[in-house]
């Protein structure tokens, strides 16, 4: 029998038996489309995850103050403001620190801005010139104040987007923290958020204004340092460097006992992945057992209608069909409803994947190998089931075949 | 004189071992000429199915010898076999075993899709127009009548211009107009030269054969026709 003929029987085979070769169509579609849809899902929130992080600057190193012992008492992590502007000092000094790139000190405390217009309660940040770099910020309009400004106690301010939007506020304007009048100097391009901390929503005015007008306390200590590596390759060695530094200038011999710590954007990065890599296991698990469940589907209609197949193979036996034009005959007819299973699948995984940001605010991210790991399988099931049941049918005797029932 | 097309030599089909043994089929012999029509007859459980899956060439026998139209088919292989079955043998069965997913036309097509034909529209129609089904060759199995599908079988059988029809109860399934009407095809199809084995249990059935053997036990006898 010549392939043309074959494949003629075979198309003619999937015709005739109309609602069998639809469902086991559908049974592959919807494998497929399951699990290029949840895969895709999983992809966009790893994707966002990540890009969250990245936006928190993974060169980053946070000092904060650690626990003292006084008096032989060790106090909780944070009970005293060990931190200085010495320590500062220290580490903006290159040949100590050379992999260290930016240095900021920060105190922090609340304050409620006032406009002409309106008022708005924000943290303000005091710090030096050295944040922008530190925190990998950058600015949508105005300049950031300067060292000379720090040094002065200018009563200057640089605001979050979000701030300068609720104050009405445009760099010119003058604001005033808990009663000081302060200009308006720059506004920082919008970060969004991270977990619960709004990073559109503040406040940054150089150190020294930040101690006498808001926070108090002493002018020397300060609450935390922030560090920027000179890059995410050099993290490690800004981490050894400032921690070496510290534990010098503390005057700490074992540093078990350090009064600071130094946690760094990246090892919450690791957390995060790790996280995500947990949640995209469990939503290709999900889609695995769509496929599977899909997959049964196609076996189920594959295995029940061979009894009517194992009459109409044994039929074309006795009228001179071989078993390898019978084998071929089944073959395309299951490529070909995989085929278009896994076709259709593939279109409305896709179409999934615009319609679900659509209408659910989520995220989709479709890539290529879970979609060509599911047409692989779905495709697979459906040309398995679909020739082996006829492959053994067309090994039997013509007569036992056509007496099957 | 007419060449034979059927020749059994001392044929036998055994089936299981030891004391389950059954001869379904026990030293028959028997020939078979060109343009013969022979009824086999005899009751259920008499060997005579198993002795129609032979002479089909849809079984082999266990020994023995079995030449159709001059070629050994007792040593053939299953490829073989089908080449056979399909140039030269046309079948009818009790259940008429039409595809009902197909129109009539398109059932007595298919023996040709295994040879090389060309026309095969054509001779699928004519072979209906043989069988009075003209009017009838776009109806799916489930539309037409009990007869008219064993004619659409019959349609199937002769479409391929075989040396022998083979119809095992060809009118098992039919009532009497019905049957009636195809043992006229089949008589009407002997008178113009087709070779035609009869397998029945009912002798008004193979009363319209030239020539009729009974079957009892595996074992084959002549009897002289009525």
């Amino acid at each position: 029998m010549s392939l043309l003929r074959t494949f003629d029987t075979g198309m003619r085979g999937l015709l005739g038996h109309r609602l069998r070769s639809i469902l086991t169509t559908l049974g592959i579609l919807f494998g497929v489309a399951a699990v290029i849809c949840t895969v895709g899902i999983g992809t966009a929130s790893a994707d966002s995850v990540n890009s969250r992080i990245a936006a928190l600057g993974t060169n980053l190193l946070t000092i904060s103050p650690g626990s003292t012992t006084s008096f032989g008492v060790r106090g909780g992590s944070g009970s005293a403001n060990t931190l200085t502007m010495e320590d500062v000092a220290g580490l903006e000094d290159k040949q100590d620190a050379p992999d260290v790139a930016a240095v900021a000190p920060v105190v922090a405390g609340s304050a409620t801005l006032v406009s002409t217009t309106t008022n708005w309660s924000t943290t303000v940040q005091g710090t030096t010139p050295g944040w922008l770099t530190a925190n990998a910020r950058s600015l949508s309009g105005g300049a950031f104040f300067t060292q000379n400004q720090v040094d002065k106690h200018a009563q200057v301010v640089v605001l979050g987007a979000t701030t300068a939007q609720e104050l009405g506020v445009t760099v010119g304007s003058q604001v005033s923290i808990s009663g000081a009048p302060f200009d308006v100097v720059g506004i920082l391009t919008t970060s969004g958020s991270t977990g619960f901390t709004n990073n559109d929503d503040l406040a940054v005015v150089p150190i020294t204004t930040a101690q006498d007008q808001v926070t108090g306390g002493s002018p020397d200590s300060v609450q935390r340092i922030l560090l920027s590596a000179s890059s995410s390759a050099t993290i490690g060695s800004a981490y050894l460097e400032a921690d070496q530094l510290l534990l010098q200038t503390h005057h700490i011999t074992n540093s078990a006992s350090a009064d600071f710590n130094i946690t760094s954007a990246s090892t919450l990065a690791s957390t995060a992945a790790s996280v995500t890599t947990t949640l995209t296991i469990l939503l290709a698990s999900v889609a695995a057992i769509s496929l599977l469940v899909g997959g049964i589907g196609v076996m189920n209609i594959m295995l029940v209608s061979v009894t009517e197949r194992t009459q109409e193979i044994g039929l074309r036996k006795a009228l001179g069909a071989t078993p390898r034009d019978l084998l071929r005959q089944f073959l395309i007819e299951a490529a070909t409803l995989s085929f278009v299973g896994g076709l259709l699948g593939v279109g409305a995984g896709l179409l999934a994947g615009i319609l679900v940001p659509r209408l659910a605010n989520i995220a989709v991210t479709i890539t290529p190998t879970p979609v060509i790991i599911a047409v692989a399988v779905a495709a697979g099931v459906g040309l398995i089931f679909g020739v082996y049941p006829a492959a053994r049918a067309a090994r039997l005797a013509p007569i036992a075949a056509l007496r099957a029932e | 004189m007419a060449a034979e097309i059927i020749r059994l030599l001392d044929v036998s089909k055994v089936y299981g071992s030891g004391d389950a043994t059954v001869r379904a089929v026990d030293d028959v012999s028997l020939a078979v000429k060109e343009g013969d029509f022979l009824a086999v007859m005899g009751p259920s459980g008499s060997g005579k199915s198993t002795l129609m899956h032979i002479l089909g060439c849809l079984d082999v026998p266990t020994s023995g010898e079995y030449r159709f139209a001059g070629e050994d088919v007792s040593r053939m292989n299953e490829r073989e076999l089908a080449s056979i079955r399909n140039r030269r043998i046309g079948f009818v069965f009790q259940q008429f075993h039409l595809l009902s997913s197909m129109s009539a036309w398109r059932n007595v097509e298919l023996p040709l899709l295994y040879r090389t034909a060309r026309d095969r529209r054509q001779m699928a129609l004519n072979a209906l127009a043989q069988v009075g089904l003209t009017d009838r060759v776009h109806y799916r199995p489930n539309q037409l009548s009990g007869g008219q599908q064993q004619r659409v079988a019959i349609a199937r059988a002769l479409v391929t211009d075989p040396t022998m029809i083979l119809a095992d109860e060809p009118t098992g399934n039919l009532d009497s107009k019905a049957s009636r009407e195809v043992l006229d095809i089949l008589t009407g199809l002997n008178k113009s030269g087709h070779t035609i084995v009869l397998i029945t249990h009912d002798p008004n059935v193979a009363a319209v054969a030239e020539r009729v053997v009974e079957m009892a036990d595996g074992r084959l006898r002549d009897r002289v026709a009525a």
